[in-house]
């Protein structure tokens, strides 16, 4: 039987606010344990949660983002359950009227096409602490620091099919937040975690299959791992006949499986009721409006203004907007060469693949787009070959200052004076006429191939910077006559 | 002035005696705390005296009196119930759950008072989590009514209510979650506010059913009860439920002619559930209102009984979560030797709380549960809603709402403690007034068998003034108020 794979992704969002959302302890990653916790953070007795207002705004800004209706009326409950790092036993979240509602997020794909998401709400709430299981021998410690960071969890409709769109589309909500400046999206800090939930129905069938729930995914490609092994699991056990059991399930990233956390945690009955100690949040359309007056150029309008200003493909366009850094590297190099598609080829070219081998991101990047355009234009004005470019980036990468003084004190001039190249050309037709009589005597099949000599000798000669294109005039002018 | 004067005098009078200097703040303290020493064993309505503090604070308030820089309130003697944080201070909301807790942190109302220069003297008892009636669920032993040590103080402000009947202190907070300052007050023949839900600040309070607490004034006067609540009022940026409206100033207005007002009676508040005498008592106290020229008319608040059920659903329910916090991690009790993590929290949580704290947690929880939601918690938040619009409605024939506290006087400690639906009946005519956020007051008015009953005012949201200047004018005309019980070992 065929199988069709039915997903919908359930995201925790951290949201970068200075402080917390209920409380005036910092909201920063990677403190010693329990120092950025404060007595609301720590659930004791008679503190009160105050919700910080940058929360909210950052949750209408995401709702904004997605074109999702914003709850004018929001409402905070509580979600009871015990854990150690859980300080009140309940969690304050948002269960019957979230802020954020339905909407329709596009995503690129790798082919360039576009892949609507439908959003089935976002809502705030607050994160829990954890629990440390090395720190102590026998013992479990409680670190509170997490405890009240800013979350928004951002659900999702089953409308993922393959693993491949599921992570198009976390890139794409990475992408849509770091734009934002809600979040810094540090997937391997936990401030973007994912749960999958997974089902299979017989291909051609509306029914959903049963579904179990992946926690806590924490990278890109664990999400398209974890997809696929569970995938895989639940086929093999629907095609021997069995049964789903709908639970919670963990992804080993060491053993590459899922495995089922324990039932206890599906059988928790969380009793929400709305949260007393917080007024309902009731905003109107001037607040709305001047939080989308905050918004920067988003990363769908940014990409279809790319191909449409710049005249890029739609795949170059998605990769530039990724990022809202890597989008202002490539309009500001633009903006110093004007020259677009060749920028774009260099960013995504050699200047990734240094960025990638270096290990740097677009922010680190020892070429700054100045610099990067005083190539461009280079290469664009025909005084480097590709290949000289590919020496004086280098050049750049290495710190040698700008493109012209590179290609001086180099010496990577690529030699364009016809006077020059004409004698050079008929120097070496001269010292090999054993080769101009093999090649005068080929078909022009044969004769493409032995042209390649030629070019070797001259740029040998040249040390490699004659104008190949005009050297190519030059030598079919002179051997084919 | 004797030193009995000194222990019932007003906080008023005690202002005036300390800004001429006929009595130090240092002197005044040692009095009171001789006096708890001397006289609380029998009543058992201090958890804590915090001694030290007390003269701190005293010798402070003395140099603020010669520095010209005191408040009305400063260097006056004052107890906190033991549901207020104080800072440095042990804090037990009368459980043996919170035995070692000393909040690092003070309650926005304790830091006011502070600030206002009162002088701290101890923390009273109450019932467990602020959870009772009648004072006898508190971990540290019942309270015992100054008038008949036999009877309870009610609850679950019993101890301060007993502490300022008694003459520790003339001022002491308390908390109003379904009658908690009014009842006790009634019972033990004091002057308790409730206000309006959002005038205090609920911040270092510890919660017991968010919704519905509010911290209030318990005096031996009206004036003094205003004196005190305009250091208590006032919006508190640590309690997102607290309001932002103007705070008068309470004592200016007090004298104000009351003639033409409007004053509603219930039908339901004087029903069969009534005792008889008490009812007799209460039109007696009404009958000298209409000779300041008010107007009695007859109300209907027709949900009265079924804000019983639903009080009792919702503030269990709100309970169940706010007391899941003591779950022996982090503060608190925490049982010796756990064998795991569900032993940690069934024996810490098992040990901690006395049963009727356990009983409220349980219904709570059951109200909250997949499937009984929408036929407890979600019914009880409509009827609520419904009880708020009766109020709404009468409150547009009369100013003011007038009946009993309480159905009878003080009963015997134990009579009602093994019937927890009768100790819940002993709420009918104040809970309703939490659910709809109203400001509720209760002053004596009259005596039955040596015993008080107190008169109860209900008014419109965030209209405490009108109930102060009722009182006030009923305090001007009847001397109730000034009546005192004779306690064991005392010299007169």
């Amino acid at each position: 039987m065929k199988w069709e794979v039915v997903m919908g992704l359930e995201v925790h969002l951290q949201l970068a606010t200075k402080s917390k959302i209920f409380s005036g302890a910092a909201n920063r990653f990677g403190a010693e344990p329990n120092i950025q916790a404060c007595a609301i953070d720590l659930g004791m007795p008679g503190m009160l949660p105050v919700l910080n207002e940058q929360a909210l705004q950052y949750a209408v800004m995401f709702g904004l983002g997605v074109g999702a209706a914003i709850g004018k009326r929001s409402v905070f409950d509580r979600k009871n359950y015990f854990y150690p790092d859980s300080p009140k036993g309940y969690q304050v979240s948002q269960f019957f009227e979230p802020i954020v509602g339905e909407g329709l997020f596009d995503v690129p794909m790798s082919d360039g096409s576009l892949y609507p998401v439908r959003i089935t709400r976002a809502h705030l709430e607050e994160d829990a602490g954890k629990s440390v299981h090395d720190a102590f021998a026998d013992q479990t410690g409680i670190d509170l620091n997490r405890a009240g960071t800013p979350l928004l969890e951002i659900v999702t409709e089953p409308d993922f099919r393959t693993a491949e769109q599921a992570v198009a589309y976390l890139k794409a909500l990475h992408s849509l937040v770091t734009y934002l400046g809600i979040s810094d999206g540090n997937m391997a800090e936990g401030s973007m975690r994912c749960d999958i939930n997974i089902s299979l129905r017989p291909e051609g069938t509306d029914e959903l299959g049963t579904r179990t729930e992946i926690k806590n995914v924490n990278s890109f490609r664990f999400v398209e791992r974890a997809i696929e092994v569970e995938v895989e699991r639940q086929r093999d056990i629907l095609e021997d006949g069995g049964r789903i059991i709908q639970e919670t399930r963990l992804y080993d990233a060491d053993k590459n499986e899922t495995r089922s956390m324990r039932s206890k945690e599906v059988a928790n009955d969380y009793r929400y009721f709305p949260e007393p100690d917080l007024l309902p949040i009731v905003i109107d359309d001037d607040y709305i409006e001047s939080i989308r007056e905050l918004l920067p150029e988003l990363p769908g309008p940014k990409r279809a203004r790319f191909v449409d200003q710049y005249g890029l493909g739609d795949y170059d366009a998605a990769l530039l907007v990724s990022t809202r850094s890597m989008a202002d590297y490539f309009e500001a190099t633009v903006a110093a060469s004007d020259e677009a598609k060749l920028s774009a080829n260099w960013i995504l070219g050699d200047l990734s693949a240094a960025m990638n081998r270096d290990e740097l991101s677009i922010e680190e990047c020892p070429v700054s787009p100045e610099l990067l355009a005083g190539l461009v234009t280079r290469v664009a004005d025909n005084t480097l070959s590709s290949k000289l470019a590919k020496q004086v980036f280098e050049g750049l990468w290495q710190g040698e200052g700008s493109a012209d003084d590179i290609i001086e004190s180099r010496g990577l001039k690529q030699v364009s004076d016809s006077g020059a190249l004409e004698a050079m050309v008929d120097e070496v037709i001269a010292n090999n006429p054993a080769q101009v009589e093999q090649y005068r005597a080929a078909d022009d099949g044969k004769r493409k191939k032995l042209s390649g000599f030629f070019v070797g000798q001259i740029m040998k000669a040249s040390k490699g910077q004659a104008n190949p294109q005009m050297l190519n005039e030059l030598l079919s002018r002179k051997l084919d006559s | 002035m004797s030193h009995s004067d000194l222990s019932y005098a007003s906080a008023k009078k005690l202002s005036t005696m300390l800004k001429q200097g006929d009595v130090s703040a240092l002197e005044l303290t040692s009095h009171f705390l001789d006096r708890i020493r001397q006289l609380d064993g029998p009543l058992n309505s201090l958890i804590t005296v915090s001694e030290e503090h007390a003269i701190t604070a005293a010798k402070a308030a003395d140099k603020a009196l010669s520095d010209g820089t005191a408040t009305p309130l400063t260097g006056i003697p004052l107890l906190h119930k033991d549901i207020f944080c104080t800072k440095g201070i042990k804090t037990t909301c009368a459980s043996h759950m919170l035995d070692n807790f000393v909040p690092p942190y003070d309650a926005t109302v304790v830091s006011r008072l502070n600030a206002a220069g009162t002088v701290t003297l101890g923390k009273t008892n109450m019932d467990e989590f602020a959870m009772g009636s009648s004072n006898e669920t508190s971990f540290y032993g019942a309270v015992a009514n100054p008038w008949d040590t036999d009877r309870v103080p009610g609850g679950s402000s019993g101890g301060s209510a007993a502490a300022i009947a008694a003459g520790f202190a003339p001022l002491s907070t308390g908390t109003d979650t379904g009658g908690s300052i009014r009842q006790p007050a009634a019972l033990c023949g004091i002057t308790g506010l409730k206000p309006t839900y959002g005038r205090v600040s609920r911040r270092g309070i510890i919660a017991f059913a968010s919704s519905l607490d509010q911290a209030g004034p318990m005096t031996r006067s009206v004036e003094d009860a205003a004196m005190m609540l305009n250091a208590m009022c006032g919006i508190d940026e640590g309690d997102s439920t607290s309001a932002d409206i103007a705070v008068p100033d309470f004592t200016t207005l007090l004298e104000q002619d009351i003639a033409g007002l409007r004053i509603g009676l219930p039908k339901e508040y004087f029903s069969s559930d009534l005792d008889a005498q008490v009812s007799a008592q209460i039109h007696a106290a009404l009958a000298e209102l209409e000779k300041e020229g008010a107007t009695l008319v007859d109300i209907e608040l027709p949900h009265t009984h079924q804000g019983i059920a639903t009080y009792y659903v919702i503030a269990p329910a709100e309970a169940s979560a706010n007391l899941s916090r003591y779950d022996g991690v982090r503060f608190g009790h925490r049982c010796d030797n756990p064998k795991d993590l569900m032993d940690l929290y069934e024996r810490s949580r098992s040990e901690g709380f006395g049963d009727e704290v356990q009983r409220r947690i349980l219904v709570g929880t059951y109200a909250l549960s997949t499937g009984f939601y929408d036929a407890y918690f979600k019914k009880a938040q409509q009827v609520r809603r419904i009880i708020a619009n009766d109020f709404q409605r009468a409150f547009e024939q009369v100013d003011i709402i007038a009946g009993p506290a309480a159905p009878s006087v003080a009963f015997k400690k134990g009579e009602k403690a093994a019937d927890p639906l009768a100790m819940y009946m002993e709420d009918v005519y104040t809970l309703s007034v939490n659910l709809a956020g109203l400001p509720g007051m209760s002053v004596p008015a009259g005596m039955l068998d040596g015993l008080p009953i107190g008169l109860q005012l209900i008014g419109r949201s965030f209209d405490e003034q009108t109930l102060l200047n009722v009182g006030h004018r009923f305090q001007q005309r009847t001397d109730w108020h000034l009546n005192t019980p004779t306690l064991a070992g005392a010299i007169s």
